[in-house]
């Protein structure tokens, strides 16, 4: 698995996590499989950890680098992950709203340390700013680049599965297809310019799709509880 | 690697869950829904040519035990099931006749008169009580799982979550709003038909105008009571008594003052009331004439 080039936060890992309902708890505990489960759960959740911080919360790039590392500290330090209850809701909201009370509590002391006492502020008006600024596409930050870090991570291992495994064709024939930045070429065009009848790329398309389906299931089932939450989350990640 | 554009990301997402049909008889016209474990497409069986509701499972490994469930269900109030099958990613389907008609919920907003939504209403219970018979409780009944068809046919529909009588309901399996609190604690507590009778008994109240006829609002009480020991013991007797209320007749779960039961009496026999009282009226005026 190829180490995440621009962060030193996302860390190497393995591309397909087997224990499912146990990740979660194991990363709760301590040893070689808690090391493992946390890196599955950093490697999602970092990203969308990092941008809600910086456009929900409106925090510089330094602060917001600064806020998303000492909330993973803390979520490996303070036994954090423990205190998840599957049965309460999902890991996803979990984590969203212990990330949002870290930053509130970081704001606390930071006015506790500037103020120089335990001077508790009569108005809050960082909050009310907060609430004037919110919108519903600010809302979503979190939700949107986790449904981008997932595809993300599932598209890598989809280049590196194939990569190994010989499927370079079935790959190109999906990334100019299905990754089209621009207008998408016919199915005939891409058979043309790879010599290919248009039934296979019919047939490499679906093939790709079907694997980075399961690729991010897989990644999905990492960081879930069990199989009802990782249904749920599924729908909330496939389709329109 | 590059960001993922949403547009990108937009159709990643649609191209991955869309179900990879191929080796079928089917192929897939649009998605018509989502029920309790997956998504139903409007598809079209090429072999017979005829249109078919297609339901695909959530998730690789989840096998189509609603398919089977249907299956044993043969009745004119339950959806049958034509074919089943593993699509190449793993997910299971099911094709099934396609239903065309409104959503209770929808049928509802439609149809004011509150006998002919009462007589829809029977027809509910009686699918729900076949399945009973055979040990299936469907443990999600709501109005956006009963269609109604143009003729006044009910199916009752999405079977995803149903449970073998006596077996618990699967976690988090059912809609609060509509989930009886035996099913709703944690611990995956055992179910029988009265979690069906609490979800009949909440369907009843959404069917009823604002004003409820106190009776009926008595039936439902009864069906929806926290207790399942309050509630009624089967669907028919829940049935029955909502039978009697359309009949003009007194029902079990409430007790009517006798002034409520001259009422009932004299809207259920206003014909024979209007005629004696014609009678009457016709003697009295010949009486009053002969002696004139």
């Amino acid at each position: 698995m190829a180490y995440e080039p621009d962060t030193a936060m996302g860390g190497a890992h393995h591309p397909f996590p087997t224990t499912r309902s146990s990740l979660i708890q194991s990363a709760a505990g301590t040893g070689a499989p808690a090391s493992e489960a946390l890196e599955a759960i950093l490697a999602v959740y970092w990203k969308p950890a990092y941008k809600h911080v910086r456009i929900r919360w409106k925090r510089s790039n330094e602060g917001a680098k600064d806020l998303v590392q000492g909330f993973f500290t803390a979520l490996i330090e303070q036994e954090i992950l423990a205190g998840f209850d599957p049965s309460k809701g999902r890991f996803r909201t979990y984590l969203k709203a212990c990330l949002d009370h870290f930053v509130m509590k970081q704001d606390e002391s930071a006015k506790r340390f500037k103020r120089g006492g335990d001077l508790t502020p009569v108005f809050d008006f960082d909050a009310a700013e907060r609430e004037l600024a919110a919108s519903p596409s600010v809302e979503d930050v979190f939700f949107r680049e986790w449904q981008r870090e997932m595809f993300s991570l599932g598209l890598r291992d989809l280049r590196e599965y194939c990569q190994t495994n010989g499927k370079q064709l079935q790959l190109a024939v999906f990334e100019e297809y299905d990754l089209a930045e621009e207008s998408q070429p016919s199915y005939a065009e891409l058979a043309a310019r790879h010599g290919i009848p248009v039934t296979t790329v019919t047939n490499y398309l679906a093939w790709a799709r079907r694997e980075l389906r399961r690729l991010v299931m897989a990644r999905l089932s990492a960081v879930t509880s069990g199989d009802p939450e990782c249904r749920a989350e599924g729908r909330a990640l496939f389709g329109k | 690697m590059g960001f993922l554009p949403d547009r990108t990301l937009d159709h990643l997402r649609e191209v991955t869950e869309a179900p990879d049909l191929s080796g079928t008889r089917y192929e897939v016209e649009e998605e018509i829904g989502r029920g309790g474990m997956g998504i139903v497409y409007r598809a079209r069986d090429t072999q017979l040519d005829r249109a078919v509701a297609l339901k695909v499972m959530d998730s690789r490994g989840v096998t189509a035990e609603e398919a089977k469930v249907l299956a044993l269900l043969e009745h004119p109030g339950l959806v049958p099931v034509y074919d089943s099958g593993t699509l190449p990613d793993g997910r299971s389907y099911y094709a099934m006749r396609l239903v065309r008609g409104k959503r209770l919920d929808e049928f509802v907003a439609r149809e004011a008169s509150l006998p002919a939504r009462l007589r829809v209403f029977e027809k509910i219970c009686e699918a729900v009580a076949f399945a009973h018979d055979r040990g299936v409780i469907h443990c999600d009944l709501k109005p956006q799982n009963v269609m109604v068809g143009s003729f006044g046919e009910v199916f009752v529909m999405d079977w995803g979550v149903a449970c073998v009588r006596g077996s618990g309901a699967a976690p988090g399996a059912g809609t609060p709003a509509y989930m009886a609190p035996e099913q709703a604690r944690e611990g995956h507590q055992p179910v029988d038909c009265r979690a069906d009778v609490f979800a009949l008994g909440r369907i009843l109240v959404d069917l009823m105008p604002p004003e409820r006829p106190r009776p009926l609002a008595a039936i439902s009480r009864k069906a929806s009571a926290t207790d399942p020991a309050d509630r009624y013991t089967t669907v028919e007797q829940f049935a029955a008594d909502v039978t009697r209320f359309l009949d003009g007749q007194p029902v079990t779960a409430y007790r009517e003052s006798p002034l409520e039961r001259l009422g009932r009496y004299y809207r259920r026999n206003q014909l024979l009331l209007l005629l004696l009282g014609v009678y009457f009226a016709v003697k009295l005026i010949l009486f009053f004439l002969a002696r004139h």
